[in-house]
């Protein structure tokens, strides 16, 4: 990448991310990630499993903390690798407290109501009272359709409305931007559909997100850009059409010929 | 054919229940002071600092490897040798039950931590909660429900444990019987009904454990 491109990132870009490198032992998983993501941009990861794309996307919001490289969501930056200081755990909750993160299995609060699993973080991290922390999570259900489930556990819910749930908790925190790590593939296929929507919705209002995803269909119709990653590099990036209809490289082809291109985006009115 | 003769205890009514007030009043100690050996010993084995997790492990491993007879004597009669450390009979006796069970109140609540999802822990730290908030707020809540019947069956060993205390002259309810069966001459009645004031105490808890149990199986 150019110098001035460099620059250029700097002022508009949301995410960016410089020479990432993590290993799991003798496993090396990223080699070298190089990711930019642009304000209010909607990027997806596709690839093969053990490609890495899961733990580029834990990579941007430190879950994972990477063995070399930097990492930039807005105005925090982070430098890994020798010399440098691992950040501490302070340093962590608070940046993770402005990025949302939608796992593949839900990892809802069993133990909580749907409210109080979209309560926890704003009352535990931001530290709001308790009725605001209240108003907002009531919100943010009824954003994703499920202001009427405020009072069951989410083990009375089924998996599209779980998923629902974990997206409307992580936005009650109002993070700049928003990570999925494979939100819709634990789902029954109907129920793909309704998460899906509400992530369209999401990227629509203008949320920075970066989707880690199976739904080669779903990345093509709301993603901007599409990274093709394979065993820990990035293969070939571009605008989302391109990259699915017209890929360039041999490797991209042939993890797309898995996929049939007719499956498209479900009906924006099926549900919720 | 042995004559029984219940009605002989009656005059040593205040004496069983003088002890059977100190074996309670015991038990509810080192089950309070055993939890907390517990919760320092299970916290301690999951660490991240090496050093706190071998200390915590030789805790657990030394009381949960060696009979409690002889903890008991050690303590009293081992510690003021060694250690300078003088205690009376009750202190010695409290202090190495607790740790007994600590070490095994360690084990089961260490076993409930870890049976909690790491996922869990990720969307807590994910919405940016510290360490400390995620083990508060998220595992904890769930881990206990999980850990309460190993932790009452364990409470009603300790219940039982106490009875050893009897060796250091503390005057529990087995001691005094003790003193009741010399003074009588009638061990026969006054050991059963020592057994069946110990189970009296115990049968009620054990239907309190499998009612919770059951609900438990529900919720989950």
């Amino acid at each position: 990448m150019s110098e001035t491109s460099k620059d250029i990132c700097k002022n508009t870009c949301k995410i960016e991310i410089r020479g990432l490198r993590k290993s799991f032992g003798s496993n090396e998983v990223l080699k070298s990630i190089s990711l930019d993501v642009a304000k209010g941009g909607v990027v997806a990861l596709i690839g093969p499993s053990g490609s890495g794309k899961s733990t580029l996307l834990r990579c941007i919001n430190l879950l994972v903390v990477p063995d070399g490289g930097s990492v930039r969501v807005g105005d925090t930056h982070f430098q890994f690798g020798q010399g440098t200081k691992a950040p501490d755990v302070k340093t962590l909750a608070k940046f993770r407290a402005t990025t949302g993160m939608v796992f593949q299995h839900f990892n809802l609060f069993p133990h909580m109501t749907t409210l109080q699993n979209v309560m926890e973080g704003p009352v535990t991290v931001r530290r709001m009272a308790k009725a605001d922390a209240e108003k907002l999570a009531r919100a943010q259900l009824a954003k994703v359709g499920l202001a009427e489930k405020a009072d069951q556990y989410p083990a009375t819910l089924s998996g599209g409305q779980k998923q629902r749930v974990a997206i409307a908790r992580a936005l009650a925190m109002e993070p700049d931007v928003m990570l999925f790590d494979e939100a819709t593939s634990a789902l029954d296929p109907e129920l793909v559909g309704e998460v899906l929507n509400v992530m369209q919705r999401l990227a629509s209002e203008g949320m920075t997100m970066v989707i880690v995803t199976h739904e080669i269909a779903f990345a093509r119709e709301v993603a901007e850009r599409v990274v093709f990653m394979r065993d820990g590099v990035v293969v070939e990036e571009g605008p989302s059409r391109q990259v699915i209809d017209t890929p360039r490289e041999a490797a991209t082809r042939a993890f797309l010929s898995h996929f049939h291109r007719t499956g498209a985006l479900p009906p924006a009115n099926a549900t919720p | 054919m042995y004559q029984w003769d219940f009605g002989i205890l009656w005059s040593y009514r205040w004496l069983f229940l003088n002890g059977l007030g100190v074996t309670v009043g015991f038990t509810i100690v080192i089950v309070v002071c055993g939890l907390l050996f517990g919760l320092l010993g299970a916290f301690g084995s999951l660490s991240r600092l090496k050093g706190v997790r071998l200390i915590a492990l030789a805790f657990i491993e030394a009381f949960r490897c060696t009979p409690i007879l002889v903890q008991l004597i050690w303590f009293y009669y081992a510690l003021p040798i060694l250690a300078g450390v003088e205690m009376t009979p009750i202190t010695a006796s409290a202090l190495a039950l607790s740790l007994y069970g600590g070490s095994f109140y360690s084990e089961i609540i260490r076993g409930g931590i870890v049976s909690i999802d790491s996922g869990q822990s990720e969307a807590g730290a994910a919405l940016g909660m510290t360490p400390g908030q995620t083990m508060r707020r998220i595992v904890l809540p769930q881990a206990i429900k999980r850990m309460i019947p190993a932790l009452m069956n364990q409470s009603i060993i300790q219940f039982k444990n106490t009875s050893l205390v009897s060796v250091l002259a503390v005057p529990d309810l087995v001691y005094q019987s003790q003193v009741a069966a010399h003074d009588s001459y009638r061990p026969l009645e006054t050991y059963t009904a020592v057994a069946v004031a110990y189970a009296a105490i115990l049968i009620p808890l054990t239907i309190i454990v499998r009612r919770g149990e059951k609900r438990l199986a529900v919720s989950e």
